[in-house]
């Protein structure tokens, strides 16, 4: 006999949101996600604030090496390679 | 010079994450390999942002930051001859630093737990059947407004920073840095079941934040 999980609430969804994201759901887990998501306008909202979450933090700028220290890496360098030596 | 022709390369910014005409790592490590003094400084060049960012969140100030990072150029300086290229250069590269970083940050007496065990979502949002009662308002068309991202940018930037060490170092691998999750894993020498709740505490933490904000 086919025994019928109960439905995920909300609760429940906010807690799967990265392991859906991750593609790390069993299919039956996945779907019933996906069946909440359909009929839950609130969560298809968290479910897009996550990924704009995710797209935002990988906007951030990266510090790049200045020129100063581009000059102090190759002096290590220089410096490192004639200890060698 | 070839890559003077990209515009976006010239930025300096988005290239390590797939500008086309970059020399690639392997090529680099060849080089140095060889004692190429320029191929060192465009490997230190290409991982610095990441490096830094790493060793970040095990030591507790940006000085503490970059010695490890130097230290971990010297140890690739002196152990090159040794990495077989079994994982790639990043992994391998990062590993280091992470195990430098963590004695360091052991020496500091950081703490190593796995992570809170908040919800991503504060109980107090659901009613008793687990239905929000307090649903996300919307922002993010908001969000693609330049200032205001710039703004939110910012914020994301300490809500970051303010992260429990382990979920702040999978999150700025796997979001900022754009590592895969079986990168990080190697890289932090974590599973994959646990990379993927510090990514979820994160990832969580940093959505509140920014709903804070925009709130506000």
């Amino acid at each position: 006999m086919l025994r019928q999980k109960p439905e995920l609430v909300c609760q429940q969804i906010v807690e799967l949101v990265t392991d859906y994201l991750e593609g790390a759901l069993s299919r039956s887990e996945r779907r019933r996600f996906e069946a909440h998501l359909a009929g839950c306008e609130n969560c298809t909202e968290y479910l897009a604030q996550m990924r704009a979450t995710i797209r935002l933090t990988g906007r951030l700028d990266a510090e790049d090496l200045t020129p100063a220290m581009r000059e102090e890496f190759t002096a290590l360098y220089r410096r490192w390679r004639s200890e060698e030596a | 010079m070839r890559v003077g022709l990209i515009p976006a390369v010239a930025t300096g910014r988005r290239s390590r994450r797939g500008g086309a005409a970059v020399e690639p790592d392997g090529e680099l490590v060849a080089r140095l390999r060889a004692g190429d003094e320029d191929a060192f400084v465009l490997l230190v060049a290409r991982h610095h942002a990441t490096m830094l960012r790493l060793a970040r969140a095990y030591v507790s100030s940006t000085a503490v930051a970059e010695e490890v990072v130097q230290d971990t150029w010297l140890g690739v300086v002196r152990g090159i001859g040794g990495f077989e290229g079994r994982s790639s250069f990043k992994t391998w590269l990062l590993q280091i630093l992470v195990n430098r970083a963590r004695s360091t940050g052991v020496r500091e007496h950081r703490s190593t737990a796995v992570g809170d065990a908040a919800p991503a979502v504060d109980r107090s949002r659901f009613d008793a059947s687990g239905a929000w009662m307090s649903p996300p308002q919307h922002w993010i068309e908001d969000s693609e407004d330049r200032l205001f991202a710039q703004a939110l940018a910012t914020h994301i930037q300490s809500a970051l920073n303010g992260l429990p060490p382990r979920q702040r170092e999978v999150v700025t691998l796997r979001d900022v840095d754009g590592l895969s999750g079986h990168e990080v894993c190697e890289v932090l020498d974590i599973s994959e079941g646990n990379q993927r709740v510090l990514l979820h505490r994160g990832r969580s933490r940093l959505r509140e934040a920014l709903e804070e904000f925009v709130k506000a």
